[in-house]
């Protein structure tokens, strides 16, 4: 790094920062609003150093029954992302390894499902669901969770399978070993990461979940995404309730998302970017 | 033309037959692929026509949900009625306004940030981390965020910077619902675009920009003629992703506007969900639905043209 | 019937006949070199022979067992890839040891053949490192090492020193010619590279567009090239090969007929240098390559024949000099007009 390198650097160190603190603020605001009194958080003008409170954190719970929507949505998260797996890997490993002419257009198909506006299938969907008494229930999120998902599923599993050198599958053939012996023995421990990071994407996706979770549920299935939304109209002093039941809500998200970021380029791009 | 090194030996020779033993990979290459793949192509085949025959049918029939029934035949009338709606002109002018909006902040503000984070400096993997946020918040508190903390015109933090600086604070929801709306949801994509940017810029070639350096090209020439091409593909890319998600933008109006005051705010999706679960009327949102679906086609349509390139690599 | 016999052997990927037919046998202990230019099909033949990819046409015997249809995990056969392939995920010992624990074989058998085959290759400290923490030329031994093991009938090596740098590929060769000398193990060697055929092979097997073109002691090849092909690919610098045309003094000078429209083809060390009076042909000097050991002079004659010279003297000579060209009569080779060879230098000194 030359002289002229610093002065440079120093500007863009600054401007870096402050743009980024401008940004994330209100995140920053947030934390800070869930550990303060109700009268803290409204505070003019506003309170910047204080003595933090777990108060609200219970709170929450006692009024709006924060742990059952928590828990729908670890259900539904999880199941989503569990049943989306069992389907989409058995795709994405034939369609990596066993290629045809067909693939590329069995996988630009599934890719265009994921490509409809949503609200494009909210009608039927939700007739369906009301005539099969699936409205409200978390069967029903969460199959429709993992249909949402799917494509970029079968999309992100495929393109980790196919990272895997063909050489070193060869090897393993030339080694002795049968298809089920490739699986097992290369393809699954190779294929680990991409797997992880599929399902942690999912569990991302579903977890952030709004369009049907407000539309498809409400008291008995709904999941926080819809409990949040519910504190829309405000009764009373409740700001910082509302930031410690969002704080909750995202919290856990926010850091899985630290994690799959190389992941959510690759899935919600299709991959278009390298 | 070459020399045979060994005589041929003759057919009928005294060597074990060769095709008793069968290679089970070639007999397990018939059927295996296409049961494996059976699971998500029909289920996604499932996920895809259902909704759509039943939209298409919807329609075309009159349905209320509050009745029991679709009752009756009425051909196009349910098109004519959501495009007479006098919200319906508005609502397609807010989708595009949120569009094109959300797409320019995004992009333009994605590039700067990109750029300014591409070279190292001290903290810059906190940086990184930290812009990728907002992404990850899920929409409803995102909306919420904004509606109370920031937005609210006396205790939200906007309206206290505003009285700092001696001017009266803007009542947001009330008077600029969609721009508010705007700003929230591009606070929400902004990372995303960043994200892609960064990655993108990462793959720069080094080698060329020193070559340019050395050819005598200042760092705005440099940007123009070298960096600039670079992005254009994730440019296309953003523009593309963001037109098919940002078209169905609903949580976030449901949660602040509630697609007002009056349809100030209101973009065509949320005009379906009107139609169809505050009017239950299911044969209108079913037209509308169409529509929206048409729209995201043509977008789609360019989308998948790049994917499929890249998919050959 | 050899070890190895391949019988018409055809291969066509999609409406390229990569394979044109090839009949070929090999001895059981032999060290066979593949050589030939890019999209010769040398690979490609020792994946079919390996059963990488599956023979369209032909025969491959195997010790006296039809092997042609056999999947590769049944065929006794080890291959060493060019890229190396070891398992990312195995330690050093659990990559050499994978075949055998497939195979079922006792914990007993397979530390002691792991062991052994580590000791043959100086691969006893890194038995518990992955290949992420190897150089390349650990990773090239592991890959060696894997094969040995298995004790198979034939070792495959698919160009296995391509990914060396050049000082590393010189040690490698030899060694891979002494574990030969050691194991005795019969071996076929894909390579692009003429001085490891040359160096390495008990037989080369020339290629060319999926045929073969000679097969042949690198020696005979190099002193009986059956065509022009094979005299310009063994041997470097090049064999010299020019038109009969473009020197009219050569059938004088050699004292013997070139066919119509053919060549002559000298090598370097059999054109010597004189002053230009002595010369049968006259030439001025393009370019010296001092090498040290040799000296190699670029001669350009009056009629713009190309000719390079190889001599192990320092010389004197520079560019533009004018020069004169001796040419051995018994070293040369004639072609005719479609390179098939008219006559091979005799009275070669061995």
């Amino acid at each position: 790094m030359t002289r002229t390198d610093i002065l440079p650097l120093a500007v863009r160190t600054v401007s870096a920062w402050t743009a980024t603190l401008l940004i994330v603020f209100p995140l920053l605001w947030l934390v800070l609003t869930a550990f303060k009194t109700e009268l803290q958080a409204i505070a003019v003008p506003p309170e910047l150093f204080f003595t933090p409170t777990l108060e609200n954190f219970g709170e929450v719970q006692q009024r709006s029954d924060y742990l059952l929507f928590a828990k729908n949505s670890l259900i539904t998260s999880l199941g989503s992302t569990l049943l989306g797996l069992l389907i989409a890997a058995p795709a994405a490993y034939s369609m990596a390894f066993f290629r045809t002419r067909r693939t590329r257009d069995v996988l630009m198909w599934m890719l265009s499902t994921k490509m409809m506006p949503a609200v494009g299938a909210l009608v039927p969907i939700y007739v369906l669901a009301q005539t099969s008494g699936m409205l409200d229930t978390l069967t029903g999120l969460t199959i429709v969770f993992t249909m949402s998902n799917l494509p970029i599923m079968v999309w992100m599993l495929y393109s980790s399978f196919k990272d895997i050198p063909p050489e070193i599958l060869e090897a393993s053939r030339m080694d002795g070993a049968t298809l089920w012996g490739e699986f097992r023995h290369v393809i699954l421990p190779l294929g680990m990461g991409g797997i992880a990071s599929t399902g942690l994407l999912c569990l991302v996706l579903s977890w952030n979940e709004a369009f049907w979770s407000l539309n498809l549920s409400s008291a008995k299935a709904g999941t926080l995404a819809a409990l949040i939304a519910s504190y829309s109209s405000p009764e009373g002093l409740f700001w910082a309730k509302l930031s410690a039941a969002s704080l909750m809500a995202i919290a856990p998200i926010v850091v899985f998302g630290w994690f799959s970021q190389k992941q959510l380029v690759q899935g919600l791009t299709f991959g278009a970017v390298k | 033309m070459h020399t045979v090194a060994q005589p041929i030996a003759s057919p009928g020779d005294d060597s074990v037959a060769s095709d008793t033993v069968q290679d089970e990979r070639a007999t397990a290459s018939r059927w295996l692929p296409r049961v494996l793949l059976a699971p998500a192509v029909s289920t996604l085949f499932l996920w895809m026509i259902v909704p759509l025959v039943m939209t298409l049918y919807f329609s075309v029939v009159r349905y209320n949900l509050m009745q029991p029934g679709p009752t009756e035949f009425i051909g196009l009338a349910n098109f004519h009625y959501f495009a007479t709606d006098p919200d319906f002109g508005p609502s397609v002018i807010n989708t595009l306004l949120l569009l094109g909006s959300v797409i320019a902040i995004t992009v333009l503000l994605g590039t700067g940030l990109a750029l300014l984070v591409n070279e190292p400096f001290p903290g810059r993997g906190i940086v990184r981390v930290l812009l990728i946020s907002p992404f990850f918040v899920m929409p409803t508190a995102n909306a919420l965020l904004w509606k109370h903390m920031m937005m609210n015109p006396i205790y939200g933090v906007l309206a206290q910077v505003s009285q700092f600086f001696g001017l009266t604070p803007i009542d947001w929801l009330t008077d600029h619902p969609l721009l508010s709306v705007i700003v929230i949801v591009s606070w929400q994509w902004l990372p995303f675009a960043c994200l892609i940017f960064m990655t993108s810029l990462q793959s720069l070639d080094r080698e060329q920009m020193e070559a340019a350096r050395m050819d005598g090209a200042n760092a705005l020439q440099r940007f123009w003629f070298l960096t600039m091409p670079h992005l254009g593909r994730p440019v296309a890319v953003v523009v593309m992703i963001e037109m098919i998600f940002l078209m169905s933008v609903f949580a976030e109006i449901f949660t602040t506007t509630g697609g007002g005051p009056g349809n100030a705010s209101t973009n065509v999706a949320f005009l379906i969900f009107k139609q169809a679960l505050m009017n239950f009327d299911v044969g209108v949102a079913s037209a509308g639905a169409l529509f929206a679906v048409l729209l995201a086609n043509i977008a789609a349509v360019f989308l998948i043209r790049l994917i499929g390139k890249n998919l050959d690599k | 019937m050899s070890f190895l016999q391949l019988q018409g052997i055809e291969k066509t990927f999609g409406d390229v006949r990569t394979i044109k037919g090839i009949d070929l046998g090999i001895e059981r202990g032999e060290f066979v070199v593949f050589v030939g230019p890019s999209g010769c099909g040398k690979s490609t033949l020792l994946r079919l022979i390996a059963g990488l990819e599956v023979i369209d046409l032909g025969k491959l015997v195997l010790d006296g067992r039809d092997i042609t249809r056999l999947p590769s995990s049944k065929r006794d056969l080890a291959m060493v890839f060019q890229s190396y392939a070891l398992y990312p995920h195995m330690s050093v010992a659990d990559n050499m040891s994978f075949a055998l624990r497939l195979a079922g074989a006792s914990r007993a058998v397979i530390d002691e053949k792991v062991k052994r085959a580590a000791e043959i290759l100086n691969l006893l400290p890194y038995l518990d490192r992955t290949p992420r923490e190897l150089s390349g030329g650990q990773r090239q031994r592991v890959a060696i090492g894997r094969a040995i093991v298995r004790s198979p009938k034939i070792f495959l090596f698919d160009e296995p020193l391509s990914n060396l740098d050049a000082a590393l590929r010189g040690q490698t060769r030899v060694e891979i010619a002494k574990l030969h000398r050691d194991l005795g193990a019969t071996t076929i060697y894909v390579t692009h590279d003429q001085v490891e055929a040359m160096t390495l092979a008990d037989r080369v097997v020339v290629l060319r567009d999926g045929q073969i073109e000679q097969v042949g002691t690198p020696l005979a090849l190099y002193d009986r090239p059956a065509n022009q092909f094979v005299a310009q690919f063994i041997g470097t610098p090049r064999m010299n090969v020019v038109a009969a045309d473009a020197v009219p003094q050569f059938e004088a000078v050699l004292g013997m007929k070139v066919p119509a429209g053919g060549f002559v083809g000298l090598r370097p060390e059999s054109i010597a240098l004189t002053s230009p009076a002595q010369g049968q042909v006259q030439a001025h000097v393009e370019l010296v390559e001092a090498l040290g050991a040799e000296t190699l002079i670029h001669v350009s004659t009056d009629r713009g024949a190309q000719f390079v010279s190889r001599q192990n003297e320092r010389t004197v000579l520079s560019a533009g000099d004018a020069v004169g060209l001796r040419f051995d009569p018994a070293q040369a080779h004639l072609f005719d007009a479609q390179g098939r060879v008219a006559r091979n230098a005799g009275a070669v000194a061995h």
